[in-house]
């Protein structure tokens, strides 16, 4: 367990937060890792996991009847994989695919989501490194949005 | 007033009286986007030119328009310009073929403040034809690499098969000391690079932003959103160069169509510093 | 200024003047009645300047009407303004043809008139000193504009009374003319009917010397000084005008736009009529052949949509966003951008807007000072 505390320590979300946090958070972790074109999750399945991305590229994609998957946005090294784990239904909106060998820790969503109940100063600390998150792609998205390369550019 | 850019360095008699100049080279880029070369008539050279400046183009009867200089300002042998064909000038300067010729007047406006990065890391963010005005920039990086840090292109588009200058990419990602990441808005399954608007790259910026200086060139939304990410990260304003857009007709400040508050784009710009404009691109139809 | 000591001239002086600038090959400007404005156009003598008229002006509104006396210069200004010899509102600047070779490119401007302007008021000769900093002393010079300016004669004269739109007290260019000119003229009114004469120039002073005149006494000195407190004294409006650039700069996004924008119909009447306004658009045309093609430069106005246009559409499309680039150019940015106020109070904008709209009644309500319309 000391090493797998070490690397969530260690990783973008969680540098700086106390070490009882850590242990707390390290306590649902996992290490994993995915081939290229392996699925991390699909569309409709539980969002049973997140991933905080150590090495590779993960691709967000929907699929479209007769058009395949569209690639809409692609993550990696210190991004977080899985942003739904935290509301109700808990349900994945997206396939996440590995473009290349990903290696990643995994978080147990239930067991996080039952100590943040318990414990809401965890709770509140994840909640401000999972919100600037949500904030930037939500920008992104924005922006993406506008499609500015269409015609002027 | 103060200094906007670097000022530029040519100045003709008659600054609306074009000179003639011939198609060398033509070169399809993408399905609407095409590169001159460009020599004066005879074949001779044109011009001196600095990374960033750019020209009027004059199609013959039919109108002139601003057009940035793409090619490399160290080899005085050719001009050389990309071109998107969006409009009627920019129509009929793109089915120019090798042989014709056109009017030219030029080179106006401030370059890259390139040799401000000496020593310092350096971060180019391109987005869309955006990378054309950059790639003079980055010729001047890439024949003076010892003289700077870390290099990094950011490069975002709207889809894999609008990405320009592909090979020379390729080539430089290949030659270059040079870190170069291309993202792009929408990608089929099939793409396997960055997916996603080239800001969400900043952030995973391995600079000294203490010590580092960004070129920015692209639409006005995107340079904004890129500047702000850029100095979020640490980045500061009086470091971070954008080239800006407006309506250009004389090009030497005496039209008044570009204008930008204070500034006078053609002149003052296109190349301005961040801290000067920031607010300004925070306000609707300044 | 200089040592030439001031003179004065009857008629008679005064047509010496002008019969003396016409044979050294001046083309002589001046004020003339013409459909019902007095405009400036071709002066032969003193018989063409529009002796007993005046003009009466309002938001809107301009009238020409007699006066009670002979003044030849007892009105203020009118529709013209001296840039449309200047600057002309429609110059030829070149022409191409097609050759075996590809194209020529040949310029085509007509070689540039030798001006002498009559009655240049002082609000204009701050309006000409604007326009050669815009035209002259940049990184580019206009070499149309340079050709005309240099070794234009100039002969102003001090206003005798403001108009009703006037106020240069308030932007600090008048109505005493002190510089930029060769000769100053102030019109005596009284039981004679002379005027006083300073002298700016070198050549204006050889020119004077070959008029009758004579000296000016203290009496002389003293009308006309008059005459001039006068005009100071019944400015038709009034405008702070110290702190004008920053109070704009800082109220970009005041709800006045909105209500200005309202009453605007950006019909550019005020770009056309202001002594400053320089922009210009460039237009192409081609011989039904296609062999040949011409270019023209044109005044422009910043109240059209195409002004700012760039691919995909203007940047200024709002009737509110042109009029602010107009105003905050003429008040605010024109200072970073030439050191100097783009406006000279000479109230043309608001005399010639069709629907009265006051650009010191403007800078009143950004200012929060409602109510007055800025009429003194």
């Amino acid at each position: 367990m000391e090493g797998l505390e070490r690397i969530v320590s260690e990783h973008r979300l969680f540098q700086g937060l106390g070490p009882e946090f850590v242990n707390l958070a390290a306590g649902c972790a996992k290490n994993v890792r995915f081939n290229a074109d392996q699925y991390l999750f699909h569309a409709e399945e539980p969002a049973d996991w997140i991933y905080l991305i150590r090495h590779g590229q993960v691709a967000l994609e929907v699929a479209t009847p007769g058009r395949g998957a569209a690639q809409f946005e692609t993550l990696g090294e210190g991004d977080i994989v899985g942003l739904t784990w935290l509301l109700p239904p808990y349900r994945w909106g997206y396939d996440a695919r590995a473009t290349e060998l990903v290696r990643a820790i995994a978080l147990d969503a239930k067991c996080l989501r039952d100590k943040c109940e318990v414990d809401h100063d965890l709770g509140y600390a994840l909640l401000k490194r999972f919100l600037p998150v949500l904030v930037q792609r939500l920008q992104a998205m924005r922006l993406q949005l506008l499609d500015v390369y269409g015609s002027a550019g | 007033m103060d200094r906007l850019g670097e000022r530029a360095p040519v100045m003709a008699p008659d600054a609306m009286l074009p000179l003639i100049a011939r198609v060398a080279r033509r070169v399809r880029e993408l399905p609407d986007t095409w590169t001159l070369d460009l020599v004066a008539a005879d074949g001779g050279p044109l011009m001196r030119y600095a990374p960033g400046q750019f020209t009027m183009m004059y199609a013959f009867g039919v109108g002139e328009i601003p057009v940035s200089v793409s090619g490399d300002a160290a080899d005085q042998t050719r001009l050389v310009q990309t071109v998107r064909a969006v409009g009627k000038v920019s129509e009929a300067v793109t089915r120019l073929a090798a042989g014709d010729t056109l009017g030219l007047r030029g080179p106006y406006g401030t370059a890259w403040p390139v040799a401000e990065g000496y020593g310092r890391d350096v971060v180019v963010v391109a987005g869309g034809l955006g990378l054309a005005p950059l790639r003079p920039a980055l010729y001047q990086l890439q024949a003076e690499r010892k003289r700077f840090g870390k290099l990094v292109l950011l490069y975002g588009t709207r889809r894999p098969e609008d990405i320009l200058f592909r090979r020379q990419l390729a080539n430089w990602r290949r030659q270059l000391d040079m870190e170069i990441e291309v993202t792009v808005d929408h990608a089929g399954a099939a793409w396997r690079g960055h997916v996603g608007v080239v800001t969400r790259l900043i952030p995973r910026l391995g600079i000294d932003v203490d010590n580092a200086m960004a070129l920015v060139c692209g639409p006005e939304v995107m340079m904004r959103f890129a500047a702000s990410a850029l100095n979020d990260i640490g980045v500061p304003e009086e470091a971070i160069h954008l080239s800006l857009e407006r309506n250009m007709k004389c090009a030497v400040g005496l039209c008044g169509h570009c204008q930008f508050a204070g500034s006078f784009v053609c002149k003052d710009g296109a190349v301005m510093r961040y801290d000067k404009v920031r607010r300004l691109l925070g306000l609707k139809e300044i | 200024m200089n040592d030439h000591a001031a003179a004065v001239i009857t008629h008679e002086g005064l047509g010496g003047l002008i019969a003396g600038l016409r044979a050294e090959g001046f083309r002589v400007i001046g004020p003339r009645l013409r459909d019902q404005a007095i405009v400036y156009d071709d002066i032969e003598s003193v018989a063409d300047l529009p002796a007993g008229w005046t003009d009466e002006q309002e938001g809107g509104h301009y009238r020409v009407r007699r006066r009670e006396d002979a003044a030849l210069f007892g009105y203020n200004v009118g529709p013209h303004a001296w840039k449309r010899f200047l600057h002309p509102p429609l110059l030829r600047l070149w022409r191409a043809e097609r050759s075996a070779d590809g194209m020529t490119v040949t310029a085509t401007s007509e070689p540039a008139e030798r001006y002498a302007f009559l009655a240049v008021r002082s609000c204009e000769l701050h309006a000409i000193a604007i326009q050669d900093r815009v035209f002259l002393q940049g990184p580019y010079v206009d070499p149309h504009y340079k050709a005309r300016r240099e070794g234009a004669f100039i002969v102003a004269v001090n206003c005798g009374q403001a108009g009703g739109t006037c106020f240069c007290t308030s932007m600090n260019t008048g109505p005493k003319a002190e510089e930029g000119f060769d000769l100053s003229l102030t019109e005596l009114l009284g039981d004679r009917h002379e005027f006083l004469v300073e002298v700016g120039s070198e050549r204006g002073a050889a020119l004077l010397a070959a008029v009758p005149h004579r000296p000016a006494e203290r009496q002389d000195a003293a009308q006309a000084a008059n005459a001039v407190a006068r005009a100071e004294g019944n400015m038709g409006r009034h405008m702070r005008s110290d702190d004008v650039r920053e109070l704009l700069l800082a109220n970009l996004e005041h709800p006045r736009w909105d209500d200005v924008a309202e009453r605007c119909l950006t019909c550019g009447n005020c770009t056309m009529v202001c002594p400053t306004c320089f922009c210009t658009a460039v237009e192409d045309e081609n011989d039904l052949a296609g062999n040949a093609a011409e270019r023209k430069r044109r005044w422009d106005s910043c109240f059209t949509m195409d002004f700012s246009y760039i691919h995909g559409g203007s940047v200024r499309s709002s009737g509110r966003s042109r009029y602010r680039q107009w105003m905050t150019h003429k008040l605010a940015n024109w200072v970073d951008q030439f050191g100097t106020s783009g406006c000279v109070g000479c109230g043309r904008c608001i005399t010639w807007c069709p629907v009265g709209i006051d650009i010191t009644e403007e800078v009143r309500a950004i200012r929060g000072e409602g109510g007055s319309d800025g009429r003194a």
